[in-house]
């Protein structure tokens, strides 16, 4: 759980996470993920082998949480030129992005 | 105003922006009663942040418009003899990252400027309904991502009570608004504490309500297993009267809790004589200021003194809190904020030939510097062959932290914190270093995690004048204990 994070790691993840990092960027996010799970890695005192995981807290008794979902109805969805408006850019049907397959 | 003049003095309470607003009851029966215009109160709320908030920088932006018309609506049914709404009149205003129809909404982020959602929040939309006029929206850490508002990229909201320090975060924007009296209550979220601690820091009362107490429809996501709405306003019954209007059941949010709401100002009345109160020494060790601490103790003196049955408890994994926290909210961050790609809304980087490139440009230029660090630290923490290691394992502690709450409050009906273990911090004092920040989060990412409910409220300031708060917890659904208890301690005035 302490392993080091390489610079390496830092470029994979980054694309990943779909963020172009300056190399300055990942110069920094280098040192504060080591630092981070340096950190983190405290969790490591614990033994957890028995203990189940929780996501959420609906699964605790009483919680009150609900994890319900409404029924499978048709239901008025928002107006698409309203929509549409707040697209950077848009055939007025459909968004438009660059190209992705060169013919 | 009663302070004088509005501009800049050195950092003493004379020169504090600092005034509470007055509440709900009188406003409300001035408007019923026709004595006092919704029209004119909201003018006048209007006045005192365009003179105000070239200081402070807590609005992102107004809706007069909306604003005005609500007023007028509200003038015509109180002239008529309508019945009004429990808010009638009342001026509040939003945190931003709450949509609101028509409205900028821009997350305290870039990448959203320009943003304007096609529907409300129905946390905003209940408080309208119930007669709330809608000032605008307040400034916050981007995406919620922060502990002292630092982290907007919109400029910091500066602590009316000491305009060198932060009013904490992430909801700093809510916090200071009442503080300042520049609305008379609003609306924040609390992922780890964004609103308990910055209601400490303000000297207002902030309310973490239990997970799905309220619907997060039209909350702009950061951790979805963690994420709240709750109130801010200057005393508990109203804070109380805030969450009564915006909890229940909502078709749209599957994790909205459907248990019956209760009028939680009634419930505030009742006394908490006779309440059992647990003192947890974990909250209380290192770390924690010596003047916090003093203050806590006075409050817990008060509460003894007003009936309650104080009693230690023992909460002995706190301590793995902040690593579990912030292993859990990043790694849902990082999934949520994969939806800001620059397709269809907000921030599209001008130059990228293709769409891989056109994502990752528009990322980096429109996410700021902690966003980007949380999500790459969540992106890490899921990643293949790490998985087990980071994210279950924080899953698991989470479970622990969570259960030992609930076996604490098989015996006690609350338990009394301080809510930060300092009063606010300098601005610039903590931002260039990420792990010093999170811990400013030590005493509230433990119910965040376990799901239960919370109140900040005042108890006291330090020798500097800066405001101190109690945390009052409370089990699931048990909001109204938490109120009773911070109650007390708001009438013993420390």
């Amino acid at each position: 759980m302490s392993t080091k994070v390489s610079l390496d790691d830092v470029e994979r993840v980054a694309e990943l996470a779909h963020l172009k990092l300056t190399p300055d960027e990942t110069q920094g996010m280098l040192h504060d993920l080591n630092a981070i799970l340096n950190y983190v890695a405290q969790l490591n005192e614990l033994d957890m082998d028995s203990v189940v995981p929780l996501a959420q807290v609906s699964e605790l008794q009483g919680s009150g949480a609900a994890s319900t979902l409404r029924g499978d109805a048709t239901q008025p969805s928002l107006d698409r030129a309203v929509v549409m408006r707040e697209a950077p850019e848009t055939s007025g049907v459909f968004f438009k992005v660059p190209k992705v397959i060169e013919r | 105003m009663t302070g004088g003049s509005w501009e800049r003095r050195e950092t003493t309470v004379t020169g504090s922006y600092a005034e509470k607003p007055k509440t709900l009851a009188e406003l409300r029966q001035g408007i019923a009663s026709g004595r006092v215009k919704a029209a004119d109160l909201a003018g006048s709320y209007f006045e005192r942040i365009e003179k105000a908030d070239p200081q402070l920088n807590i609005f992102l932006s107004l809706t007069r418009e909306r604003a005005l018309e609500q007023a007028a609506r509200i003038d015509d049914a109180a002239a008529k003899g309508d019945l009004l709404g429990p808010l009638a009149g009342i001026p509040v205003g939003i945190k931003d990252v709450l949509v609101m129809r028509g409205a900028a909404s821009t997350a305290g982020s870039k990448i959203l400027k320009g943003y304007h959602p096609p529907y409300d929040a129905t946390a905003v939309a209940r408080l309208e309904s119930a007669g709330a006029v809608l000032l605008g929206k307040l400034n916050c850490d981007e995406f919620a991502m922060g502990s002292s508002n630092e982290n907007s990229a919109y400029g910091p909201v500066r602590n009316p009570f000491d305009l060198d320090r932060v009013p904490g975060g992430s909801s700093g924007g809510s916090a200071a608004a009442v503080a300042a009296n520049l609305a008379v209550a609003s609306l924040g979220t609390d992922t780890g504490g964004s609103i308990r601690q910055p209601a400490a820091f303000c000297g207002v009362v902030g309310v973490l309500p239990t997970y799905g107490r309220v619907s997060r429809f039209g909350l702009i996501a950061f951790a979805s297993s963690l994420d709240r709405i709750g109130p801010f306003a200057g005393n508990v019954r109203d804070a109380a009267t805030l969450l009564s209007v915006i909890a229940g059941h909502d078709p749209a949010d599957a994790t909205s809790s459907s248990a019956p709401v209760l009028d939680y100002a009634a419930e505030s009345d009742k006394s908490a004589a006779g309440l059992r109160i647990g003192v947890p020494s974990e909250y209380f060790g290192e770390g924690l200021d010596p003047e916090v601490r003093q203050r806590i103790e006075q409050g817990i003196d008060a509460l003894r003194a007003a009936g309650c049955i104080i009693k230690p408890v023992s909460l002995p994994h706190t301590r793995y809190a902040i690593p579990t926290y912030y292993l859990v909210a990043t790694a849902e961050a990082s999934a949520n904020l994969a939806r800001f790609d620059g397709v269809r809304y907000g921030y599209r980087s001008p130059a990228s030939a293709t769409l891989s490139e056109m994502y990752s440009h528009s990322r980096d230029e429109g996410f700021g510097a902690e966003v980007k660090r949380r999500i790459m630290l969540g992106t890490y923490a899921l990643s293949a062959g790490y998985y087990d290691a980071y994210y279950l394992k924080a899953q698991k502690v989470r479970r622990l932290l969570a259960e030992e709450f609930l076996r604490a409050f098989a015996e006690v009906d609350a338990i009394v914190t301080p809510t930060a273990p300092t009063a606010a911090f300098k601005i610039g004092e903590k931002s260039g270093d990420p792990l010093a920040m999170y811990l400013a989060d030590i005493y509230t990412v433990t119910a965040s995690l376990a799901g239960i409910c919370g109140v900040n409220v005042p108890c006291g300031n330090t020798a500097a004048g800066l405001p101190v708060g109690m945390q009052v917890l409370a089990s699931h659904l048990r909001e109204d204990n938490a109120f009773r208890v911070a109650r007390a301690v708001e009438a013993a005035h420390i």
